[in-house]
């Protein structure tokens, strides 16, 4: 069989890892994909390329291929999501100054947290975020908007960024994925205060997009790439590998990333402030277990809410997220498929069990940390 | 064409920028300025108010950028990017889908002014496009406020909708004044006293 090149755009962040798993270890070899990861500049140079057909598929921030599927801001295009590459794995912090004048919280209460904030006198608080279409950013407005009165300023600071920009006083606060939190704790400019699962406990957050047309197009392609990312992610989260993807991942060209900055994200242990040991986050960064790489239409319903699309965006939102190629393609390769693509986002409040191709299957926690829960499928008929 | 627009250049090499800032007023413009720190973007687009920004396809502060307009009224604007490559079916890609995207061979200097040149009439195309849809909002809006009039002189006066048309231009042209400007004055106090 001859090998096609498929060309992938990615930023280069730890939870990039299932795309250079996917080609360093041969899964997409495998699969007869010469994978040719290409690094981009920014989320929206990504995006450019994506739709202008010089990437065939890319790493994206889950919102983006909603964003641009409804028309929002920036390059409306058909994009999909063929499924989940990472779920959490973000983190929410503050400058020292800041994290001293709101004295010492119990870490991860975000409901605390934000009376903490909201109780400062700094007015308005400014906290950076990757991108306007990012979770990072969706989550900071799901959270703070239950505080209807405390009004916060959102600035986009590229990722790399953004430990200047804390040490610089641009921004007071952060939201941002590994290793760029553990970044801002090692220069000892910021503390780590909570993280996105905090906020929502299973939140998808990367996700492997490619333009509509092309999927129709190359069939094959399509299911080959979906092949060997989700093989390269259940070996991602088998355990026993985690030191060797921090070598893998250390050694590759593609991040330039040393292993120290790689290992909190992998192994979910973070340090929090310059001087304070690690602590270990459940479910941290997720690329495979509870199902992680399967696209919920409901998440993609609860994003595309949160974007303030409308019942006709909020159904259109969900065909992107391609739940149907997820089964069509991965259940000759073993992967236990949920029974129903929807669920309750926001109901699983501790290990749960659901009906799955191979029985049953084990749902993660997905809470929301007022304890909301969001049911799409009931605003179907209007 | 178009000597006064006003361009700020995103770089934080200065001499990179000079380069751009030469060539620019070689071309004719002549109102730029430069930008090299990007945590003051926001202040600066503010205070200078830029016609177009250009900035460098490679520059991450290219999604700082894309904030900035998404959340400010900075529709007007165009992005125009750089790139050390020249590639003209991105370019042209670029354009037909509607991304401000130019592609400059190795920045050289001598294809800013055509490739600014393109930029600028895409942005007034753009400009002129945004205008006509709001004329056409308007008149949608204004059609609705005079339906309604009509429909309160119909059922007040008894009168058919053709009749209640005239009366409504009739009173304006008494008046010297638009038939919207009446149809408004009538369903406004027809909300008062209903």
């Amino acid at each position: 069989m001859s090998r096609q090149i498929l060309n992938c755009g990615f930023v280069p962040l730890v939870d990039c890892a299932p795309l250079i798993i996917a080609k360093e270890l041969g899964f997409a070899h495998k699969e007869g994909i010469e994978l040719n990861l290409m690094r981009q500049p920014s989320w929206s140079a990504l995006r450019d390329m994506l739709a202008l057909g010089h990437l065939d598929a890319a790493q994206m921030l889950s919102p983006m291929p909603i964003a641009m599927s409804l028309g929002m801001g920036g390059l409306s295009a058909q994009i999909d999501s063929l499924m989940v590459l990472s779920v959490n794995g973000t983190v929410f912090g503050a400058s020292k100054e800041i994290a001293r004048e709101l004295g010492p919280l119990p870490f991860g209460d975000a409901a605390t947290l934000l009376k903490a904030l909201s109780k400062l006198n700094k007015r308005p608080i400014r906290i950076g975020v990757p991108f306007p279409f990012s979770m990072h950013r969706l989550l900071l407005s799901y959270w703070t908007q239950t505080l209807p009165n405390f009004v916060v300023e959102t600035v986009t600071v590229p990722p790399p960024r953004m430990a200047d920009a804390v040490s610089d006083g641009h921004v007071d606060a952060f939201w941002v994925g590994e290793p760029w939190g553990s970044a801002i704790v090692q220069r000892d400019v910021g503390h780590i205060l909570m993280t996105g699962t905090d906020v929502w406990g299973f939140a998808p957050e990367k996700v492997l997009a490619a333009r509509h047309g092309w999927i129709e197009e190359n069939p094959a392609m399509s299911r080959g790439l979906m092949r060997a990312i989700y093989q390269a992610a259940r070996w991602l989260d088998d355990e026993n590998n985690k030191p060797l993807a921090v070598e893998i991942l250390a050694r590759s060209e593609h991040l330039n990333l040393s292993p120290d900055v790689i290992d909190p994200a992998l192994t979910g242990h973070l340090t929090l402030s310059a001087n304070g040991s690690p602590v270990t986050i459940n479910r941290f960064l997720v690329f495979h277990d509870h199902s992680a790489s399967f696209p919920w239409r409901s998440q993609a319903a609860w994003i595309a809410a949160q974007l303030g699309a409308d019942p006709k965006g909020i159904e259109r939102a969900k065909q992107c997220w391609r739940a149907d190629l997820y089964r069509q393609n991965l259940s000759s390769i073993g992967a236990d498929l949920p029974s129903a693509s929807e669920k309750i986002e926001g109901a699983v409040n501790e290990m749960t069990t659901t009906p799955s191709s191979r029985g049953h299957m084990i749902l993660a926690p997905n809470a929301f940390f007022d304890g909301r829960t969001f049911d799409f499928e009931v605003q179907k008929d209007e | 064409m178009n000597s006064d627009m006003r361009i700020l250049v995103v770089e934080a090499d200065t001499e990179k920028a000079q380069h751009i800032i030469d060539a620019l007023s070689e071309a004719g413009w002549v109102d730029v300025q430069t930008l090299s720190k990007v945590s003051s973007l926001e202040s600066s687009i503010e205070s200078f108010d830029p016609d177009i920004v250009l900035i460098d396809m490679e520059n991450p502060d290219r999604d700082t950028l894309e904030h900035i307009s998404m959340v400010s009224d900075t529709q007007s604007r165009t992005v125009a990017m750089f790139v050390d490559q020249s590639d003209t079916d991105l370019t042209r890609a670029a354009m037909n889908s509607g991304v401000s995207a130019y592609v400059v061979d190795g920045l050289k200097m001598n294809r800013i002014k055509p490739v600014l040149e393109t930029a600028i009439a895409r942005f007034q195309i753009m400009r002129q496009m945004r205008s006509e849809l709001d004329a056409a909002k308007q008149a949608l809006t204004d059609r609705k406020t005079i339906d309604r009039a009509k429909g309160i002189l119909m059922r007040q006066r008894s009168l058919s909708e053709d009749a209640a048309y005239k009366l409504l231009r009739k009173a304006a042209m008494d008046q010297g004044r638009k038939v919207i400007d009446v149809a408004q004055a009538l369903v406004t106090a027809a909300d008062l006293l209903i």
